[in-house]
Order: structure tokens, then C-alpha cells, then sequence
């Protein structure tokens, strides 16, 4: 199975330079071999930000495996980015929300 | 529009490493401003000497506003669910589009494009059409819901490019944001999404596109949900939807216009199916003219009881009276005659169908009908409990300013109290009589009044009218006749008096008073009352005849008489005079006898005497 990710950008900015480092961080430590990782620049291609409802930037979809997965953020905060693309069991408390 | 190589805010390269722009300081710099402010006024509508405004071409709302929305500026609008805020904005820039050749964007974070195309169908817009022919776009924002939370920084430039993409498409000049608070409930972070709001904001203003922002307000004492009011603070809309009495009313009110003055009342509007309807009628306007001319009222002598000339153009005409006096009667005679001149006139009925109406007139020999054809009459009838006083309002603004007309009836006015209160009445009537003497439209107004309260229930509203026209039943000896008093009728001597009127196959005539003994009468009272004059006056003439007659009659005898008189003299003054000569000539002749004689017997004596001639003659 491999992953499909596909990461939203608008132009080289900080935000948008730390989220694909910390996005190929993670795909080398978990997913090895069996990744792929599309950049888009909306600035280049402005309709595929209506196409795919792209609204916070950066932003970051899993398109594979299904289901379609949104993150949105720098992904600095690696367990939120774990949980998120579910690569990570949750304990979930009596609240019923993740920590 | 949009720049290209920059950035969507147009902020210079940021490749090298530049953070994103820090967020502006929420107040403007006068320089700034003075610099927006000469820029935008080359693309501006000539309205405001202080702020160029871009007319929304809703009516109403222009004259509301002076002119329209601030242009370049983003304009709040705040109101609860389904208080017409996305029609407001897409008429905004529907007619944006097809009146004022300015192309516009709609950003829907609620509402499915399909769905609005639904929406504003029934407003008579053709969204699709208006897409095909690039002078719209529409983009709905449909974010799915973040569901665990940022995993660190972010901003919204990709909602900042999909804006700044759509506004190059078209070339946009106006922005609808709707509602933009739906951001707030999608994604975490309220602050961030705050910050970005306002940066949007920002760069909207920079680049000159004037944007209207919906919000909802759930509570009555704040205009948006999460507090983005204050960084639009140039021009705050609220829509206001009520229903009191099971009756719903919509009102637009001006919180706040920067740089203009503005009307601070509610005004009515409402959603019919050519868009939104703001009525601009303030209250204020004591400002208008007073025309000199007069119209006649359609019955010769009520113009004379107007001081021989009947109403003045544009004056307001108040008719009261309990059920069944005439009062519809007196307006349509109005209306007949104003047709007749060519004037056009509005019926707005709201008791009887026009059907019913031309019926009844046609009956006492006023015929409609022929006005209706020709386009001269119009009628308006409708319950007033089908919107509410306030949508009355507005309707009958409506058709006054599409129709035209010289001459409107309302009736009956007091119809408007079964859905409101007598206070809003007079509210309503006094911004209706405002409007219409702006506008020179000489107006009846028929009012019910209640048996036996006939002046003081009126008081209210009787103020606001120059002429009043009081009709009566009056009972007298077992029946009810119609009367009319002249109340009072501003700026004219008028009759004091009052007239009976009657309803014949001819039309309504108006008859003179009779004073007797009881008072005023009318009806049979009044023939009677006529009968015994007559009577009275055919008795005399008869006596003068007879007297006459008489006269004749002793005159003739006396000159018979004189005649005769006159004979029997003639008569014995011929004897007498027969006898007079007889005894004359008798006389003559004795008298010649004697002289004869005397003679004779001279003559013998002579002769002897004289010579004793020839023997004495013969003695006779």
C-alpha cells in the first residue's frame, strides 16, 4: 500500500518549508519505501485550492490510503500529525477526545 | 486586481525568507487613508462629497445610504437566521453586475452553489447565466472538519488565493463574504482565524473591492458571533426579522455609516419577487410643497362646499363615517372624476374586491370599468393581515412610485388597526401622507369609525389630514339618511353647514339643507318638509290670483257702471238741450213776431203819417 500524500502550499514560506521537512521526517521514520508525497503550490495552480477546498495553508491530505485524511498546520506537533494520518493508537480518555 | 509574482497579499517576494507581513495596526494612518481615499474616487459614483459609495441598486437602499455602500470598504451585515442577509448580498452584487458593469465574487461558506441558484431564482435572478457570462463567480467553502486539531502553524492563504483567483477571473469590483464566521466553527485556533479574518480584510480594502460581510447575531446585543465587528467599522447593516402577532416584519436599520450621514431609524423592507424593497420614508420630511391648484371631488356641490373650487392638488382627504354612510361612494366619485381629466389613479381596497366595488358604483351610475380598461385606474386589494403594517407600507410605496398615478385612495384606512396598534397606524399613515404630498398626490382616505364616537376616535389621525369630510346617518322619524359635514378643510373657507346626500341612479347629489322646527331634515321628513312648502307657496299664489280676479271684476263693473251713468246723462242732457233751443227759438220768435207786429203796425201809422198817400195797405 502506498501512500499517497499530497502537501498544499502557498510559495516557500516558513511555514510551508517546515511542514514538508517535518512530513518527509515522518514518511522516512514510518512509512519507508512505500510513500509518495505531492507539493502543491496554490500559488501556481489556484483552482485546485477551490477544487480540493483547500482554505489553511499548509495543509496536508492523505489522499491513500482511503480515507481521505485533512491536517492542517506546520506539522511541528508530531502526535497530532501521528493521530491524524492514523499511524498511531489512541488512548482515548473517558471524554472521548484525544490528548 | 491580483499582482502576480508576489504573494495573494501583494507584499513582495517572501522566498527570501521574509515572514508573512505583520498584521496591520487596526487603525489607519491618515496618510493611508487620504491615499485610499483619492485613489478610489476615480472608479467612484459621484454621491458623497466625503466618501465614494457604490450604489447596490436595491431599492430603497441607495436613498437610505446616500448613495450606497462605502466603496472599497468592507460593510457588515448582521442579522439572525433567515433575516434575508445572502439575498441582501447577492442582490448586492447581482445588480452590481448587470446594472453597474462591476463583475463581483460571492464567497458562500454556508449555502451549496445549487442551492443559491434556487434562492435567488425566485428573485428573478439568473445566477447560471450570470457565471457563463463571467460576471459572477460563485465558490462555496466546504471545509471538512479538522477533527484533531492543528498540528502547528498555519494562515489562511488558501482561502486568500481561491478569493484573490476568483476576483482575477471576473475582474471583480465587489466581494461577498457569507458568512465568514462559519471559519471560526471549522477550524481551531480562534485566534489565529481572527488574525487572518482581519488580514483578509486588509487586503480587500488595498485592493479597492467593496465587500459586503454577513454575520449572524444570535443575541440581541451583539452584531456578530465572534466579535469580527470591529474590524469592520465603516458600515454595519442589521436585518432585523420579527414576527409579532403572527405577523412577520423585516426591518434594515444603519448601526453605524462612517463619513455619512445616515438615517438612524428602522425602515421596512421586504423580499418580494424583484429582490429586496427598502421603503426610505423618513419621518422627517415636512419639506414639501403646497401647490395651489385645485381639483374638483367629482360632486359639484361639495366643490362648492369647498370653497366653490373643491380640494387642493396634493392635500390630504380624510372621509369618515360609520358602516354604510357613503364613504367609498365619495371616493370613487373622486377617482371618476379624476379619470375623466386624464389623471391616473391608484385604488388601494382593503375591505371589498374591485369587482365588488365597480359593482356597487356602477349602480348609482358611476361606471369604473371603462378607467380600469383604458389603464387610467388601478385597484390594489388586499387584507392587510397578508404582511403586516409595515409590508403594507412598503407595497403601497411600491406601486405608487411603478404606477404614478395623480390621485390614490386607501380604503379603509382603519383596516391597518386589526394588525397593528393605533400607535404604529399613525406612524405608518404619517410617513404614507409624508410620501405622498412629496410626491403632489392628492389622496382619500376612508376611515370606519365607531357609532356614537364619531369625532373623537379619529383625533389621531385626522391631525394629519388637510380636509375631513364627516358622514352621518341621521334618524329622523323612523329612517336613517346619509349626511355630510365639511369638518374642517385647511387653507379655504368652507361650508359650515350640513347637506344631506342621496344615492340615486344619476350619481350622488348633495341637498340643501332644511331647518325646521326639530332641527335639520332629511329624508321623507324633508319631502314632507318640501311638499308643505310647495303647498304654501301655491296657496298664496292661488289667493294673489284670486285677489287679482277680483279686482278685475270690480273694475269692470265700475266701468259698466260708468257707462251707464254716462247714457242716462248723454240722454237727458239731449233732452235738456232739445228743450233749451226749443225755448231759445221760441223766444226768437216772439220776439221777431213782435217786431213784425210792431213793424206792421208802424208801417201803417208811418204811412198815414207821411203824407196821406194811397189809402192805407191792406190791413193784415
Amino acid at each position: 500500500m502506498v501512500w499517497n500524500l499530497r502537501l498544499y502550499v502557498a510559495n516557500q514560506t516558513p511555514k510551508s518549508i517546515r511542514a514538508f521537512a517535518n512530513l518527509k521526517v515522518l514518511c522516512e521514520e514510518r512509512l519507508k519505501g512505500r510513500y509518495q508525497i505531492e507539493v502543491i503550490d496554490l500559488r501556481e495552480n489556484p483552482q485546485l485550492a477551490r477544487g480540493d477546498q483547500i482554505v489553511a495553508i499548509p495543509t496536508l491530505v492523505r489522499r491513500l490510503p482511503l480515507p481521505l485524511r485533512t491536517i492542517i498546520g506546520d506539522l511541528s506537533n508530531s502526535v497530532r500529525l501521528l493521530v491524524g494520518l492514523d499511524l498511531r493508537k489512541v488512548d482515548w480518555p473517558s471524554s472521548g477526545r484525544p490528548t | 486586481m491580483v499582482k502576480g509574482p508576489s504573494g495573494p497579499l501583494g507584499e513582495g517576494d517572501p522566498r527570501g525568507g521574509a515572514m508573512t507581513p505583520p498584521l496591520p495596526a487596526s487603525g489607519r494612518s491618515p496618510g493611508e487613508r487620504m491615499k485610499q481615499l483619492t485613489q478610489k474616487k476615480k472608479a467612484s459614483q459621484p454621491s458623497s462629497k466625503t466618501l465614494p459609495k457604490a450604489a447596490t441598486g436595491i431599492q430603497g437602499l441607495d436613498e437610505i445610504t446616500g448613495g450606497g455602500l462605502p466603496r472599497g470598504r468592507p460593510t457588515l451585515v448582521s442579522g439572525g437566521a433567515g433575516s434575508g442577509k445572502t439575498l441582501f448580498g447577492l442582490e448586492f452584487l447581482v445588480r452590481g453586475a448587470t446594472q453597474y458593469s462591476e463583475p463581483g465574487v460571492f464567497m458562500s461558506f454556508e449555502e451549496s452553489i445549487p442551492d443559491l441558484t434556487k434562492n435567488v431564482a425566485s428573485l428573478g435572478f439568473d445566477l447560471d447565466r450570470l457565471v457563463a457570462d463571467k460576471k459572477l463567480f460563485v465558490d462555496h467553502v466546504s471545509i471538512t472538519r479538522i477533527e484533531f486539531g492543528e498540528t502547528g502553524e498555519y494562515d489562511l492563504d488558501g482561502l486568500f488565493i481561491r478569493i484573490a483567483d476568483a476576483v482575477q477571473r471576473v475582474g471583480a469590483r465587489r466581494v461577498v463574504l457569507d458568512t465568514i464566521e462559519s471559519l471560526f466553527g471549522e477550524l481551531p485556533n480562534p485566534g489565529i482565524v481572527r488574525a487572518e479574518i482581519r488580514r483578509l480584510f486588509n487586503w480587500l480594502k488595498q485592493k479597492g473591492l467593496t465587500t459586503v460581510i454577513t454575520t449572524e447575531r444570535d443575541q440581541p446585543d451583539r452584531l456578530t458571533r465572534h466579535g469580527i465587528e470591529e474590524f469592520v467599522s465603516d458600515c454595519v447593516i442589521l436585518l432585523d426579522h420579527r414576527i409579532r402577532e403572527e405577523i412577520s416584519t423585516r426591518r434594515l436599520r444603519i448601526v453605524k455609516y462612517r463619513g455619512s450621514t445616515h438615517g438612524t431609524n428602522e425602515y421596512p423592507f421586504l423580499i418580494d419577487d424583484q429582490g429586496i424593497s427598502v421603503l426610505p420614508i423618513s419621518s422627517l420630511g415636512l419639506d414639501h410643497d403646497a401647490p395651489a391648484e385645485r381639483v374638483s371631488s367629482g360632486i359639484a356641490r361639495l366643490d362648492g362646499m369647498l370653497g366653490g373650487r373643491g380640494f387642493y392638488r396634493g392635500s390630504s382627504i380624510l372621509a369618515s363615517g360609520t358602516a354604510g354612510t357613503g364613504k367609498t361612494t365619495i371616493a370613487a366619485c373622486f377617482v371618476d372624476a379624476a379619470c375623466r381629466r386624464g389623471d391616473r389613479s391608484l385604488f388601494f381596497a382593503f375591505e371589498e374586491s374591485p369587482q365588488q366595488i365597480v359593482r356597487n358604483m356602477r349602480s348609482i351610475g358611476i361606471d369604473l370599468e371603462p378607467w380600469v380598461r383604458k389603464g387610467l385606474l388601478q385597484f390594489h386589494a388586499a387584507r392587510p393581515t397578508y404582511g403586516g403594517i409595515e409590508q403594507v407600507l412598503l407595497l403601497t410605496h411600491k406601486r405608487i412610485t411603478s404606477f404614478q398615478p395623480s390621485v390614490v385612495v386607501v380604503d379603509p384606512v382603519t383596516n391597518l388597526l386589526m394588525v397593528s396598534t393605533q400607535n404604529e397606524v399613525r406612524s405608518m399613515l404619517t410617513r404614507l401622507v409624508d410620501f405622498l404630498k412629496t410626491q403632489g398626490i392628492t389622496t382619500i382616505f376612508t376611515s370606519l369609525t365607531a357609532a356614537g364616537s364619531l369625532e373623537a376616535s379619529e383625533a389621531d389621525v385626522s391631525s394629519l389630514m388637510d380636509t375631513w369630510l364627516l358622514l352621518k346617518n341621521i334618524e329622523v322619524g323612523g329612517e336613517r339618511n346619509r349626511a355630510l359635514y365639511v369638518l374642517k378643510s385647511r387653507g379655504m373657507e368652507h361650508s359650515n353647514q350640513i347637506r344631506e346626500f342621496v344615492l340615486t341612479d344619476d350619481g350622488l347629489r348633495l341637498l340643501d339643507v332644511y331647518l325646521g322646527p326639530e332641527g335639520v331634515l332629511t329624508g321623507s321628513a324633508r319631502v314632507s318638509q318640501e311638499m308643505r312648502e310647495k303647498a304654501v307657496v301655491t296657496f298664496r299664489r292661488q289667493e294673489l290670483e284670486t285677489r287679482r280676479r277680483e279686482l278685475e271684476r270690480k273694475r269692470r263693473i265700475f266701468e259698466a257702471r260708468m257707462v251707464m251713468l254716462r247714457a242716462e246723462f248723454e240722454a237727458e242732457e239731449e233732452i235738456i238741450q232739445q228743450t233749451i233751443s226749443e225755448s231759445e227759438l221760441l223766444g226768437q220768435e216772439v220776439v221777431q213776431d213782435r217786431g213784425q207786429m210792431v213793424l206792421s203796425r208802424q208801417a201803417d201809422s208811418s204811412s198815414y203819417k207821411k203824407e196821406g198817400r194811397a189809402k192805407a195797405a191792406p190791413v193784415r
